[in-house]
């Protein structure tokens, strides 16, 4: 089982490096269109918020295969969202503001767009922080688990920031924002059925503490 | 700002096509064999010579021809920059006419055949800058929108033209999906739409306008944001009161009727105040009205521009 997983995690780190992989190639050989830095800024974005969905289907997946072992996986597809997170926020302070704090100060203020944006990566931060076993440990599971709760409003922000930049199509984000509607509906759903259920046959809820040494 | 330094070599000749794409298909081998269908490759253009340089057009660096007929906003053919490029393609500009008609005297249905022989075609270096924040300098080959306008003796009447985009909604994607409330809609007051920037576009770098720039005849309006540069036209009319445009009609607090490229007045989802020039690094301020203003700016004398965005 341990060597699976190690597998698993083997296979799915570097299955987060492609697209960085691809974008770091586009834009050494010049091959990701006429405006390159719009590409790689929206692109980094979109896998932020793919990887976002991949880690919340981590426990539907698990519930409804009985596959525990699956959120030993949630922790690394969290921080490779979050990874991308950062490129993107990097991409766009950079290449497409140059470090000018004071037009990236009025875009966080005055375009709504931005500021869901900002606010989605400012509520990722402590989540990113909080993912090592000590502070798992500090924080105690419940409290732990309560914080990282945080991650289905920050989703939904995510999604509202990719749809309120579309001019048009609004196609893909909505795409996503019924992905989303979907696993937090289960959770939804699951939430309900429990509750209703009388206490001592309700499903002992799973507090992801990781493996001790 | 605009210079009036004649090039010496008009761009046609600058950039021989042939050269052009055959090294972008050994690029594209080199590359590794990414086997992308560039159909503007595979397409034998029509070559449209220039008989006039005009003194309106700009010496800055020409965007090179694969950004112009590969980065398009021509919302009938998808939603996406690369999309037009593939789709248009299967727009028939053969035959096609330009019916002409409102507040005039002598209503008119022309040719293409005819459009094309209305006056001497020049070219103009313009540049385009979008809504969106990006700009291009494209050397258009075309002729002042005014000489088209006047064959149709405009009334006293007439106060704006409006400008309707062609609609074969089974070979446009955009339109079968409702993007837009299509047929496309643009226009201008009159005064704009005589002046002397405003151009008939029939062509570029020295070929017949290629479909996702607009095939086979549109609007080039260089001192207003892009959308207001409406492509592949079929009818122009007069009227006496502002025509309802499209992206107006759209979202009204974003795109407004004028759309003079400002860069004062932000768009109310970015700023306008700069823009990435494609192909270049950093971003260049924006220009009030896209640097034209010394021709333009006494259309709009005692306007609020900011009420009048």
């Amino acid at each position: 089982m341990e060597r699976r997983i190690a597998l698993a995690k083997a296979v799915i780190f570097l299955a987060c490096l492609l697209p960085a992989g691809y974008y770091a190639l586009g834009m050494a050989q010049d091959s990701l269109g006429a405006n390159p830095i719009e590409a790689l800024t929206r692109g980094l974005g979109d896998w932020a918020l793919r990887l976002l969905l991949v880690t919340l289907t981590i426990t539907p997946l698990r519930r409804l295969t009985g596959q525990g072992w699956l959120v030993r996986l949630r922790r690394m597809l969290g921080l490779f969202a979050f990874f991308y997170a950062c490129l993107h926020f990097l991409s766009y302070l950079w290449l497409d503001q140059f470090f000018d704090w004071v037009a990236i100060g009025q875009d966080i203020v005055k375009r709504p767009f931005i500021t869901v944006g900002m606010a989605t990566f400012v509520l990722l931060v402590p989540l990113a922080i909080t993912s090592s076993n000590v502070a798992i440990r500090r924080l105690g599971g419940r409290r732990w688990q309560s914080l990282h709760r945080l991650i289905y409003p920050l989703s939904m922000l995510a999604v509202l920031h990719f749809t309120w930049m579309v001019k048009v199509d609004v196609r893909e984000p909505m795409i996503y924002g019924i992905i989303l509607a979907v696993l937090l509906g289960m959770r939804l759903w699951w939430y309900v059925m429990d509750a209703r259920r009388p206490l001592l046959e309700q499903r002992r809820r799973i507090i992801p503490i990781q493996t001790r040494r | 700002m605009l210079i009036n330094r004649l090039p010496d070599i008009p761009a046609s000749e600058l950039t021989e096509k042939s050269v052009f794409t055959a090294r972008r298909r050994f690029m594209r081998l080199a590359a590794g064999g990414v086997v992308t269908m560039a159909t503007a490759d595979l397409h034998a253009a029509e070559r449209l010579a220039a008989s006039l340089r005009s003194p309106f057009s700009s010496d800055e660096a020409l965007t090179p021809y694969r950004d112009v007929t590969g980065y398009n906003n021509f919302v009938e053919f998808g939603a996406g920059k690369a999309d037009p490029a593939q789709s248009a393609q299967a727009l028939r500009t053969h035959p096609w006419s330009v019916t002409i008609d409102g507040l005039v005297h002598k209503p008119r249905t022309l040719a293409l055949e005819d459009i094309l022989k209305l006056a001497p075609i020049e070219e103009r270096i313009y540049r385009l800058r979008c809504v969106e924040g990006w700009s291009m300098v494209v050397p258009w080959l075309g002729y002042p929108l005014a000489s088209l306008l006047k064959q149709v003796e405009p009334l006293g009447s007439a106060k704006f033209v409006e400008f309707t985009t062609a609609v074969q909604a089974d070979v446009m994607p955009g339109v079968q999906r409702r993007l837009l409330d299509f047929p496309y809609k643009e226009g201008l007051r009159l005064d704009e739409a005589m002046h002397p920037l405003a151009l008939v576009g029939l062509g570029l770098y020295g070929e017949v306008l290629p479909k996702q720039d607009g095939a086979p005849v549109r609007i080039v309006v260089p001192w207003k944001y892009g959308f207001k540069s409406a492509k592949s036209i079929v009818r122009i009319r007069f009227t006496d009161m502002a025509p309802r445009t499209t992206w107006n009609a759209m979202q009204p607090s974003e795109y407004g009727f004028y759309s003079n490229v400002n860069p004062t007045v932000d768009h109310p989802r970015w700023s306008q105040a700069r823009e990435r020039r494609l192909g270049e690094f950093t971003k260049r301020p924006t220009l009030m009205f896209n640097g034209y203003g010394d021709q333009v700016g006494q259309l709009y004398a005692g306007m609020d521009l900011r009420k009048n965005f």
